[in-house]
């Protein structure tokens, strides 16, 4: 007590506000906590989301998702950059509007309402891109209206976005949509490479003119290696990285089993079971 | 002594993989020796290349799939893949073209699949039409035979062809393929394929020398060197007689079908029989047990489907020759004829499963 001359009742008076202060006090913990929680949760998923769209599962390796474009347009550099930043910002766009309508949309029609969104979006990118790189435009053809179609897209807008906030969902596209750029970035880097020992090559038609001076003369080919340019190619190669990741990954398994080998204390000797 | 009871077949005949690989490769002799009279050294050492390639190549693939190396590498199945990839190379085609084919069929249509027994296609035809598909300009230098050309062709001017384009005394391979009258020559087939597009008919393009006195001037002798080496393969019963006997009879009756309705336009039926990579297909890649139909029907079958293929490709298709395409296509289809023809169980009644 730091002063005695004060009333019996303002001290209990002071006692009451005190402890209403204390509860105050101790709600907003409880609250900071939660939402730290939350905050912690929040970027356990964000993590979580990153890892499953750049690796664990990647729409282009693991679910082998929209295979369509990511065969047929990979035979250079810039087609697939162009073809990866299309089908990102798509694949951006819808999980952000079907996220912040998931409420309204009734279940029986959603497929034909996502299809809609994502049509509409793609209508979008292909007239941008028919006006600001018209050569791209031209290069990827049918393949850019063919966004429409991709698994991956609709994929992440039944599976992801439909149920989670819009934050989230946008977050969900980014990475689903660079795990595809980065296959697809990947395939056409070995094929550019194999085909016509270039990189980036017609990267001016994507980035604008001062961009001709990225394109890169690797090897000189006396003939092309028309098969790393055709699409059987486009499937060798790709067989070629889902290896690669799969090796990857059970090396990782085998340093992990290794590790948790030690742990083992008593092995279990029941002959009975 | 004790009994050993095993069960059924009782009565082995002691074939190993290795002494039927050696059978087949000795059998390919005469026909490379043809090649080698007809058409210089270019085919030898583009087999020898493609033989040291596929030592190496399924070397590395086995150490790294933890295989017995010494088991798997000397079964001869790569050797012979080597050699017929060696076979089907124009003369002239530089080195890498060899090293990369031979590759792609060890490696990847072989040892990816699981190695030997487990490919669903020949490898020496998928690695022929992947080197076709890719390199068209490099497949396609065929020379005419040696008598026709100006440039001698000694085993030093062919190795440095093949190795670096030029001969010693610096023809270039377009040189070495113009005859002495300045026209590039191709092979009998391409030239048919070509002039018959031109409007000539088949009688004015045979007027020309690579079609020699009977069909095709030096490729009618090496057909009829894997031919004998294919009766030989038969009599030794190293391999089915269905597939080649099938696979002849279909291809003759087409052609003679086409040529019946339009002699001008069609080439003989000999001329099909005698020319390309006929026999070299019929005896020697269509009967490979591993990617062909199994059943006694099935083969019929297949050597039908391939004869009828190699006709249409030969005269309809992009490509002058079709046997390698043939051969792919008739794999692919193999198993599933082979679902179809499935032999009666002893035993049982027809239809009963």
């Amino acid at each position: 007590m730091s002063n005695n001359i004060t009333p019996q009742n303002s001290n209990e008076a002071d006692m009451a506000i005190s402890a209403a202060e204390q509860e105050i006090a101790e709600a907003a913990a409880v609250e900071a906590e939660l939402k730290a929680e939350q905050k912690v949760a929040l970027k356990a998923e964000y993590k979580e989301l990153a890892i499953q769209g750049l690796w664990k599962n990647n729409p282009g390796l693991v679910q082998l998702l929209g295979l369509c474009p990511l065969l047929a347009v990979t035979s250079t550099v810039t087609n697939a950059l162009g073809l990866g930043l299309a089908t990102l910002l798509v694949l951006i766009c819808s999980n952000v509007t079907v996220s912040a309508i998931r409420h309204w949309v009734p279940k029986e029609i959603r497929i034909p309402i996502f299809v809609l969104i994502i049509a509409a979006f793609v209508t979008c990118v292909q007239l941008l891109m028919n006006a600001y790189t018209f050569g791209i435009y031209q290069s990827l053809g049918i393949f850019l209206p063919l966004i429409v179609t991709n698994c991956a897209i609709i994929g992440r807008a039944e599976a992801y976005a439909s149920k989670n906030p819009v934050k989230q969902a946008a977050f969900d596209g980014l990475m689903m949509g660079l795990g595809f750029a980065m296959i697809l970035i990947i395939l056409g880097v070995v094929r550019e490479v194999l085909g016509q020992g270039t990189l980036f090559d017609g990267a001016n038609l994507l980035l604008g003119d001062w961009a001709s001076v990225l394109r890169i003369e690797v090897m000189q080919l006396d003939s092309q290696f028309l098969l790393a340019i055709l699409p059987p190619g486009a499937f060798i190669a790709m067989g070629f990285l889902i290896a690669l990741k799969n090796a990857i990954d059970s090396h990782i398994k085998a340093k992990k089993v290794v590790d948790k080998d030690l742990v083992i204390e008593r092995v279990r000797v029941n002959f009975d079971s | 002594m004790a009994f050993w009871i095993a069960s059924s077949p009782h009565n082995h005949n002691q074939t190993k993989t290795p002494n039927l690989m050696r059978l087949v490769i000795y059998a390919a002799l005469p026909g490379v020796l043809a090649q080698w009279y007809f058409f210089g050294w270019g085919n030898l050492i583009h087999i020898a290349l493609a033989m040291a390639t596929a030592l190496a190549c399924e070397f590395t693939v086995l150490s790294l799939r933890k295989k017995p190396i010494s088991h798997e590498l000397f079964d001869g199945s790569a050797l012979l893949t080597a050699l017929l990839i060696g076979i089907c190379l124009p003369a002239l085609a530089p080195w890498w073209i060899s090293v990369i084919g031979t590759m792609f069929a060890i490696v990847i249509v072989k040892q990816l699949y699981g190695g030997l027994g487990h490919n669903p296609f020949n490898p020496a035809m998928a690695g022929y039409v992947m080197l076709l598909v890719s390199f068209p300009l490099q497949m396609t230098l065929w020379q005419p035979p040696l008598s026709l050309i100006a440039v001698d062709l000694t085993f030093t001017n062919t190795l440095t062809t093949i190795l670096t384009g030029f001969t010693v005394e610096g023809y270039s391979v377009e040189q070495i393929r113009t005859s002495i009258d300045g026209i590039t020559m191709a092979t009998p087939l391409d030239m048919l394929k070509t002039n018959t597009g031109l409007g000539l008919t088949v009688l004015e393009s045979i007027e020309n020398p690579i079609f020699g006195d009977n069909f095709a001037l030096g490729w009618e002798w090496i057909n009829a060197g894997f031919l004998v080496g294919g009766l030989f393969l038969i009599f030794k019963k190293a391999i089915a007689w269905q597939t080649p006997v099938s696979f002849l009879i279909s291809l003759f009756i087409c052609s003679f079908i086409g040529y019946s309705i339009s002699p001008d336009s069609s080439a003989s039926t000999m001329f099909h029989w005698f020319s390309g990579a006929t026999m070299l297909g019929a005896f020697f890649i269509l009967t490979d047990p591993v990617t062909g139909a199994t059943s006694t029907k099935g083969r019929i079958i297949v050597g039908l489907l391939a004869g009828l293929l190699v006709y249409l490709i030969r005269t309809a298709g992009g490509y002058p020759d079709g046997v390698a395409f043939a051969i792919l296509l008739c794999n692919m289809s193999a198993p599933l004829i082979d679902q179809y023809t499935r032999p009666r169980t002893y035993g049982h009644v027809k239809g009963d499963k």
